[in-house]
């Protein structure tokens, strides 16, 4: 793509519209889900309009659920639960996948393998049925949700931090800090951490999708974040009812989740790139 | 006599990271007549392989023909449609790629690719085709021609490939055929067979030819003239003998210069001899471990070795000799499985892990590419002052300003020092590699193939500031290298390895006459700037088939 | 096939079943770790001591953790899935016919998804930065950054509630014509090829666009093969194996769709059957419905992996 915006230009990086839109969308949801109390036009458990499941008004900018309260003030504090707990989720098993996989490619031996066999059988179950078997033994609350996607996305991490290590531990600067006598720590921390910060976060956005998607279906089935709280995807179950009459109520919270997810895909492909031949 | 290539005025096109475009090859006028091998030659990013790839009317990714003409038996690859350049491509311009280890596709058996062309051009039924591959490869002194088609290409050698694929090229009666460096990926002993066998089918058949190479020995051997090419322009055209013998640029006289590097020719810095390294019975490998310690597959074969000080020693050999495994050994990357290891009259342990940092600091291994050994997310100043604090616990002003004198030492301005390696030329890239190993202050610095991945007049510069520094810091060197000259130019002392053993160990003095036989045919295969020097050359089958990995 | 294949392909069976080892430790230990005591849950606050006492003796709750899982281990071996805390009704009983009609369900989308997927992702890396490879990049991404039940209403939405063609919510259980098995499967399949098929077609055309990016590729250009020939006969043989995986893990979001789209349309299969089983926490239920899913999933990845083996050039 060409067209780049001049400001990031000039510090020596070029960063389509494509990704600047994306960025916007992402940064929009951060803000929301910060001030979403202060903004809010109606008390979300509050039944504020008489009919139920109503359209879009000038009074319900987004038509009203099931029970008659005002759709946007609920989808604007469903942020806060949707990218709050994923946010959480997505930082404790990206900080734990590096941190296994860096160690695991610099110490190898039996420590790599045994862990990496044991975090690839981790791997092998698919992620609603994670969610599913935790939730029924354990029950449904906001830290256990939390937890336990944390834990179903740490082998992912794992295996993507591992494997960009092994490939930067192969590399000769690594060969010669180790004939310099250079311990593990330094190794680790300096020659091979800065080497993969860029593909690590790229990888961590991913993640961050994955985990979206995961909890909406959750709350989705009824077996994610529960009432009185509702994430965008329990917004969409307590409201399914409406779909046959293609109500807003089911509609708007779906879209919410597609806009968030659809934009952090659009950045990871549209990321600011350093210019290269800038002093050619 | 009507050119059959007649290029005029071409320009191509890049397109670079910020989408800026660059003009890469700038207005080139070329012609070559029916049965003439005309070389191009330059170092890397002079343009050589895009010029010749017009004539097959194609640019790689990135790049576009934005002007001139390439015509070919009068027609013009830039404004030929692709169906019409297809129809080209293969019967009348044929290719012949640098790794025909890549250009060969693993999923099929050789015999069909080489075949393909004529089943793509519907020129000839398939067992016709085949019996004429046979013939070729046969011309090519391929050994079990009749069945060497049938094998898939993982299951014959780098130069047999190589030659398959230029029958590959040939199977069509080409009018033209590009070698696009050939032979750059073979060890001098196989390269003979693979130049020869080259130029005799082309000369045979009277096929013209363009040879794309950095290597002006070789180009010497088979092209009738000679294309000097630097920043994607011509510098100088002219007869091989002229260029040899007569080169009016001086960008070609320098290339000639730095094919020659003066011999180091029996320096004395240190008047009393000592010896500062002494290696015996070294053994190094890989794989599973015997009971008795050894590993199953012995890279290196009790090998020893000795290195004075202020002296260099030498390790030459063709690749899988052993040599790089030799210098990890004794680096202590790879730790040797048995034989010692005394480094100033003490014995080091076989692993880095064992030895003292001040053992670590006084011998420094420097890698063949600076690329890989030089970590692309620290600056220079980062590169180098880590091992001033790590070894000599410098740090803010004091680091700044010898990381400064480092910086001098190498020739490199103290500009540099805030840039990150890509934003280096290749040469100061390995400028830096070297001024790294020198921050450590070290007695002796193990060099793995450190010019071979860099231009020849590069690589000379190099070697010239090896010698320099040499002289100041009293340094020695163990200088590995697949390229004779670049040895005889640094060293005192040369060993011969061959199949993971020391074969022959031989001082300048006697250089002329190594005595072994592998030893002899090692130094007779290296190209010498002579036309006549392959046509003269006579080896012994049985010694060459007896050493040759095929 | 040599013995150094074989080796290999014996080797990737092993780590099968030592995954599915590991897999079964991890599904028995986050459901026998349930806080407070299974029984009292099960009876409920008011039951006699005595009764909790004998319950316990009958799960086998008074043994060690792991002595449990063996036990639970070899009677899956057996056939054995164990009894619903619910209903008290063997649980291979209620898994039966609801199994087939998953297998189902999943069958007819893979009979869709792969050809599709394939064509999709094959012409997508042929036509390589074309308008066609564009809109194909766009939708693929679209559909994978969307939860599946999004894509489901999306389908309710567009075929049931404004062009009315199809039931929407319902799922009749009496299918006598078909008509109308077409109209009862359409919905669900339709659904669930979208998720598969976004996700294999985006992978499949990495594979073949990384082998079109090599020497050889160039080479077949250079001889004068048209683009056709250079994908088909050059490419392709090569992208096998990572074409085949990209079905295989793609095929694998089956098992997240089939969750959703079973609740959605109310279809009878043991998806729907384990949400159902999570509701009321039925764990013999959920134990053995997350290992069918495990097994089946495991299988298709081991058998990606053997293809690739056997497709490997190299090691013919």
């Amino acid at each position: 793509m060409s067209s780049s915006i001049p400001l990031f230009q000039k510090f020596g990086y070029r960063f389509s519209w494509v990704g600047m839109i994306g960025l916007s969308i992402i940064l929009f949801w951060g803000i929301m889900a910060l001030i979403a109390p202060h903004i809010i036009p109606h008390p979300v458990g509050e039944i504020v309009d008489e009919d139920y499941f109503g359209a879009i008004s000038s009074r319900f900018w987004l038509g009203s659920d099931y029970l008659g309260r005002d759709m946007l003030s609920r989808i604007l504090m469903g942020a806060r639960y949707t990218v709050g707990i994923s946010l959480a989720a997505v930082s404790i098993a990206c900080f734990s996948g590096i941190v296994l996989g860096m160690t695991a490619a610099v110490v190898g031996g039996w420590f790599d393998a045994a862990l990496s066999r044991f975090l690839d059988a981790m791997n092998s179950i698919p992620g609603k049925l994670s969610g599913l078997v935790v939730v029924a033994a354990v029950g449904s609350s906001i830290n256990v949700l939390i937890v336990t996607l944390a834990v179903i996305y740490t082998p992912g991490a794992y295996r993507f931090a591992r494997a960009l290590a092994v490939n930067i531990h192969a590399m000769d600067y690594i060969t010669v800090a180790r004939t310099r006598g250079e311990g593990i720590l330094y190794i680790i921390g300096s020659e091979i951490l800065p080497n993969i910060t860029g593909p690590v976060l790229a990888d961590l956005g991913l993640r961050f999708v994955f985990i979206v998607l995961l909890l909406s279906g959750l709350s989705f089935l009824g077996l994610g974040v529960q009432p009185p709280y509702a994430d965008w995807g329990a917004l969409v179950h307590e409201n399914i009812g409406g779909l046959p009459f293609g109500a807003p109520a089911v509609i708007a919270p779906s879209l919410a989740i597609a806009s968030l997810t659809i934009s952090v895909n659009l950045l990871i492909d549209n990321l600011p790139q350093k210019i290269r031949d800038r002093s050619a | 006599m009507q050119n059959l290539v007649e290029i005029r005025d071409l320009k191509v096109e890049a397109t670079t990271d910020s989408g800026r475009r660059v003009e890469i090859i700038k207005g080139v006028n070329l012609d070559i007549a029916p049965g003439e091998i005309v070389a191009l030659i330059g170092e890397s990013g002079s343009g050589k392989t895009t010029i010749a790839l017009t004539l097959l009317g194609y640019a790689r990714a990135g790049c576009r023909i934005s002007g001139g003409n390439v015509r070919i038996a009068g027609k013009d690859m830039v404004t030929l449609s692709e169906r019409d350049r297809a129809a080209i491509r293969g019967t009348e311009v044929a290719y012949v790629p640098q790794s025909a280890a890549a250009a060969f596709n693993p999923a099929k058996r050789i015999i069909d690719q080489v075949i393909e062309v004529t089943r793509i051009h519907r020129l000839m039924p398939a067992h016709e085709a085949r019996q004429k591959a046979i013939g070729l490869f046969r011309a090519l002194s391929l050994p079990n021609p009749e069945t060497i088609g049938s094998r898939y290409p993982h299951q014959v050698s780098g130069g047999q490939l190589q030659r398959l694929s230029a029958a590959m090229a040939l199977i069509s009666d080409p009018k033209l055929v590009i070698f696009d460096e050939p032979t750059t990926a073979l060890d001098v002993t196989t390269q003979i067979e693979v130049l020869r066998a080259f130029k005799s089918v082309m000369k045979k058949g009277g096929i013209s030819g363009i040879y794309v190479s950095h290597d002006l020995a070789v180009v010497a051997q088979i092209a009738d003239r000679i294309v000097v090419l630097r920043n994607g322009e011509v510098q100088e055209i002219g007869t091989t003998a002229d260029i040899l013998t007569r080169a009016q640029h001086p960008y070609t006289r320098a290339l000639l210069a730095a094919f020659e590097p003066q011999p180091r020719g029996g320096e004395i810095l240190v008047k009393d001899r000592k010896v500062l390294l002494e290696v015996k019975d070294l053994v190094a490998g890989y794989g599973a471990k015997h009971r008795d310690g050894l590993p199953l597959i012995r890279a290196v074969d009790e090998v020893s070795l000795s290195v004075e000080k202020g002296r260099n020693l030498g390790i030459i050999g063709e690749s899988g000799c052993g040599k790089s495994t030799l210098a990890r050994a004794i680096a202590g990357i790879l730790p040797a499985s048995s034989g010692t290891i005394i480094f100033e009259n003490r014995e080091l342990p076989s692993a880095v892990r064992q030895r003292s940092r001040d053992q670590l600091r006084e011998m420094q291994i420097v890698f063949q590419y600076a690329d890989t050994a030089l970590n692309p997310e620290k600056s220079i100043e980062e590169i180098l002052g880590r091992p001033l604090t790590f070894y000599h616990g410098m740090r803010g002003k004091q680091r700044e300003a010898r990381v400064g004198q480092l910086l001098d030492m190498v020739h490199l301005p103290n500009s540099l020092r805030h840039r990150r390696p890509q934003e280096l030329s290749g040469g100061q890239k390995q400028r830096v590699n070297f001024a790294r190993a020198l921050a450590a202050e070290p007695k002796l610095i193990i060099c793995d193939e450190i010019t071979s991945a860099l231009d020849t007049v590069v690589a000379a510069a190099i070697i010239d500031l090896l010698k320099e520094l040499q002289r100041e810091l009293l340094l020695s060197y163990i200088f590995i290298s697949h390229d004779l000259s670049v040895v005889e130019a640094v060293c005192d002392e040369i060993v011969v390895m061959y199949g993971g053993r020391k074969v022959e160990e031989i001082t300048p003095a006697h250089l002329q006459a190594p005595q072994h036989p592998y030893s002899k045919l090692l130094f007779s295969s290296v190209p010498k700037l002579d036309p006549g020097w392959l046509d003269a050359l006579e080896l012994d089958p049985e010694l060459v088939r007896s050493y040759s990995k095929s | 096939m040599s013995a150094y294949v074989l080796n290999l392909i014996t080797v990737r069976l092993l780590i099968a079943a030592l995954t599915l080892l590991i897999v079964s430790f991890a599904v028995f230990f986050a459901t026998a770790m349930l806080p407070g005591d299974t029984a009292t849950i099960l009876l409920g606050q008011a039951a006699t001591p005595e009764a909790v006492a004998g319950l316990r003796n009958a799960m086998h709750l008074d043994q060690p953790a792991f002595l449990r899982f063996l036990h639970w281990l070899s009677g899956l071996m057996s056939g054995d899935l164990g009894t619903s805390y619910v209903n008290n009704v063997a649980v291979a009983d209620l898994i039966g016919g609801r199994f087939v009609n998953t297998m189902r369900l999943a069958g007819i989308t893979a009979l869709f998804s792969v050809p599709l997927a394939l064509t999709l992702g094959i012409t997508a890396a042929m036509f390589r930065g074309s308008l066609y490879d564009r809109l194909v990049t766009i939708l693929t991404i679209g559909v994978i950054s969307i939860p599946e039940f999004m894509v489901a209403t999306l389908a309710v939405l567009i075929f049931s509630v404004y062009l009315k063609w199809l039931p929407a919510l319902s799922f009749a259980n009496d299918v006598t014509s078909v008509w109308q098995l077409l109209k009862v499967y359409a919905m669900p399949v339709i659904s669930l090829t979208f998720v598969v098929a976004a996700q294999m077609i985006r992978m499949t055309r990495a594979a073949v666009i990384d082998t079109i990016n090599t020497p050889y590729v160039e080479t077949a250009l250079l001889k004068g093969a048209s683009r056709p020939r250079m994908v088909l006969r050059h490419a392709l043989p090569n992208a096998i194996g990572p074409i085949v995986n990209a079905v295989a893990l793609s095929l694998s979001y089956l098992v997240g769709g089939v969750i959703i789209v079973e609740t959605i349309f109310n279809y009878p299969g043991i998806a729907k059957l384990m949400v159902d089983g999570v509701a009321t926490r039925d764990l013999p239920l959920i134990q053995s419905c997350a290992m069918i899913f495990c097994v089946g999933y495991l299988s298709l990845i081991t058998l990606a992996d053997i293809i690739a083996i056997l497709a490997n050039p190299r090691l013919r």
